[in-house]
């Protein structure tokens, strides 16, 4: 099979092509000797299928960032067949240089010149032949958003497919040393560009502008994020809860009209494990999938907006002060819905310290899993009108506690680093439904593979530990589950944490997803009766005790194997481990002790 | 006379007549579209002291005030 390698500068919609051409169907694949995951899918090219790999956006083959290790090392080990070389029309003065160096190894490229549209707009008039006619490369116009040109680049890479040679081609080595002078190219960028490009004189003021006069505006800009946020947030719960509620329903009538007569004859032994155990916990977390579906969409629609930029703009001098810059920030937003993702996303920084300490913070971002447990403590303990403030309240202490820890490490030598900060501030650009579709399905997608395989897992394991040893009295104090919760106890129990919530604290350890689910199985009951059961057991600042802990306490295993990786630091990991776990002691210990001591 | 950047008053445009950088950040800055002879303007300031959001060509960068110090400009 041939491969394709999709290369680009960052803001050119490398993966808005990317998902056109793959239509949802990429995987992320594990390379020989790459540590990193890259994206690819097989995509039918002409007649054949080839291979279309998505490497990290850069902005040139010298850097030394992450991402561009990670390029640079994929060209020299992996041959491809062809570069596509993705570039954006309206700042093509600049972004032909990447092209040129690709050219200059020796890669057959086609040069891919993108948002056509947008230039159009703007008046800037590309001869797309003439500019391939002077690299001496094939080109092609399109635009990813809405497909334009989309034909005619399938049939252009076959073309080059079948007209390369069948066999693998060599690599290039040692890639640094092999490019020219920059300056070379840059008059070769600068010749062709007159033959091939005529901008107007005067580029009219944009929407973009208008917008950030207001949206970065220096005294309100950010309390416009916040509102802006909280919109967002707002827009999920609005929308999923109707649908939670109806799924929950669902489960309820399934368990009572189908499941509970047809296990009736069951031994009561097997009935419990799978109506107790196994459907209780699975349903119970299932219903909260609907919210976290919409919470990503929305989060790809926020980060396709071009407003993540903003944010950074905005809170660098905040995060300055921490040591850390607005791409942290950034990046903590990003752990909003999964910290997994966020912490590979610090690759785009190039200093090693400012990564670390950006890895050490991001753990705390309340993610997508944490939320469904608050949503569902929060539902069950608190009214309505209280129920936004205090998931807000949980919103702010993410914050703090990230922000804490970074002040109180900002000057330990591992994290001091003098990285530059100098990032292109894309416009405002309104992404399509299908770009939202297709960016949130590939994460809902990898949330809920990842999730079901656990969640399945965790419930069956809670549930053994609570019935077992034979003969006990389910999650009670005798069972495998109430041993570990009493030995835990002398730790947890001035937290108003008791030994049932303590096992679904361990299991929560594994994954936040199990934490409900665990609770469902611990107290062998589902949805509401399961709501209404907790609220009977649990006042609302036990309820509130848990809820920090389980926010600031170590995230889960795939965010500590991410870090592990990201960092390649055994000790780095531990510390990031250990230190959420005492925070959350103290915060949960410092709240709950305070309300005991004020309530009498 | 030549000035850095953050000497610019926000609207003022100038043009780059030295980065004063290491290989990385020149690179960088290079890749995002500063060049000698390039126009530069400066779009708006961030509050706090924050970065500085700069126009070059058909591309809005923001930069922090620490590393906009090494460019410097000219306003003839």
């Amino acid at each position: 099979m041939k491969r394709i390698a999709l290369l680009g500068m960052p803001n050119t919609g490398k993966s808005t092509l990317f998902n056109r051409l793959s239509g949802a169907t990429a995987r992320v694949g594990n390379w020989p000797g790459i540590t990193v995951s890259l994206l690819r899918a097989r995509v039918l090219v002409g007649a054949a299928i080839a291979e279309v790999v998505d490497l990290p956006g850069i902005y040139d083959l010298h850097g030394y960032a992450d991402d561009e290790r990670i390029v640079r090392h994929f060209l020299e080990t992996q041959p491809i067949d062809l570069a596509v070389v993705l570039v954006n029309a309206n700042q093509l003065e600049r972004q032909l240089f990447l092209t040129l160096q690709l050219q200059e190894l020796g890669f057959p490229v086609l040069l891919v010149v993108n948002m056509i549209d947008e230039s159009r707009r703007l008046g800037i008039r590309i001869d797309v032949e003439a500019l391939a006619r002077e690299l001496g490369l094939t080109a092609v116009g399109v635009s990813a958003k809405y497909g334009e040109g989309h034909n005619e680049l399938l049939r252009t890479m076959a073309q080059l497919l079948s007209a390369g040679p069948d066999g693998r081609r060599e690599v290039p080595a040692d890639v640094v040393r092999r490019l020219s002078a920059d300056d070379a190219l840059e008059m070769r960028v600068n010749e062709v560009l007159c033959r091939s490009v005529a901008r107007p004189y005067l580029v009219p003021e944009q929407l973009s502008d208008r917008l950030d006069r207001f949206l970065m505006h220096p005294w309100f800009g950010i309390p416009f994020f916040f509102v802006a946020m909280f919109l967002v947030f707002s827009g999920v719960f609005f929308l999923g809860t109707p649908i939670q509620d109806l799924m929950k329903q669902g489960f309820a009538s399934l368990a009572s009209v189908a499941l509970e007569p047809a296990l009736a004859d069951a031994p009561p032994m097997l009935r419990g494990f799978l109506m107790e155990g196994l459907y209780a916990g699975v349903a119970t977390v299932t219903t909260f999938v609907p919210l976290i579906v919409l919470f990503f969409f929305f989060m790809a629609l926020v980060e396709d907006s071009g407003y993540l930029s903003r944010a950074a703009f905005l809170m660098d001098a905040l995060m300055a002060r921490l040591g850390l810059d607005g791409r942290s920030f950034v990046m903590l937003l990003m752990g909003f819905g999964c910290n997994v993702p966020a912490i590979m996303g610090t690759r785009i920084m190039r200093s090693r310290a400012l990564r670390l300490l950006s890895m050490m913070v991001i753990p705390f971002s309340l993610c997508s899993a944490r939320l469904q447990v608050f949503l569902f403590l929060i539902a069950a303990l608190f009214t309505a009108r209280q129920a936004p403030l205090v998931l807000l309240s949980l919103y702010g202490i993410s914050f703090l506690t990230a922000f804490v820890t970074a002040l109180g490490l900002r000057h330990h030598r591992r994290f001091v680093s003098d990285e530059s900060f100098v990032v292109e501030l894309p416009p405002y650009r309104l992404p399509t439904l299908r770009q939202i579709w297709l960016r949130g399905w590939l994460e809902v997608r990898h949330f809920v593979q990842r999730a079901t395989k656990i969640i399945v897992a965790g419930v069956i394991l809670v549930w053994l530990l609570t019935h077992f040893p034979a003969g006990t009295v389910p999650a009670s104090a005798e069972t495998y589950a109430g041993m570990v919760g009493r030995a835990l106890q002398p730790v947890l129990q001035p937290l108003g944490i008791d030994e049932r919530l303590a096992v679904a604290l361990i299991f929560g350890f594994v994954a936040k997803e199990v934490v409900i689910g665990s609770l469902a199985v611990i107290y062998g009951l589902e949805g509401d009766a399961l709501s209404a059961h907790v609220a009977q057991v649990m006042t609302w600042p036990q309820a509130y005790s848990f809820m920090l802990f389980t926010l600031i306490y170590t995230p889960c295993l795939s965010t500590i194997a991410s870090i592990r990786a990201e960092s390649r630091s055994l000790r780095f990991t531990v510390a990031a481990v250990v230190w959420p776990l005492v925070l959350a002691w103290l915060v949960s210990f410092a709240f709950y002790q305070s309300v005991l001591f004020l309530g009498g | 006379m030549s000035s850095s950047l953050t000497s610019l008053v926000t609207g003022e445009e100038a043009s780059i007549v030295a980065i004063q950088a290491d290989e990385v950040l020149r690179n960088r800055l290079m890749a995002l579209g500063f060049r000698i002879g390039q126009r530069v303007r400066l779009v708006r300031r961030g509050a706090f002291s924050g970065p500085l959001q700069v126009r070059i060509g058909g591309t809005d960068i923001i930069i922090r005030g620490r590393d906009a110090a090494r460019i410097e400009i000219s306003r003839s």
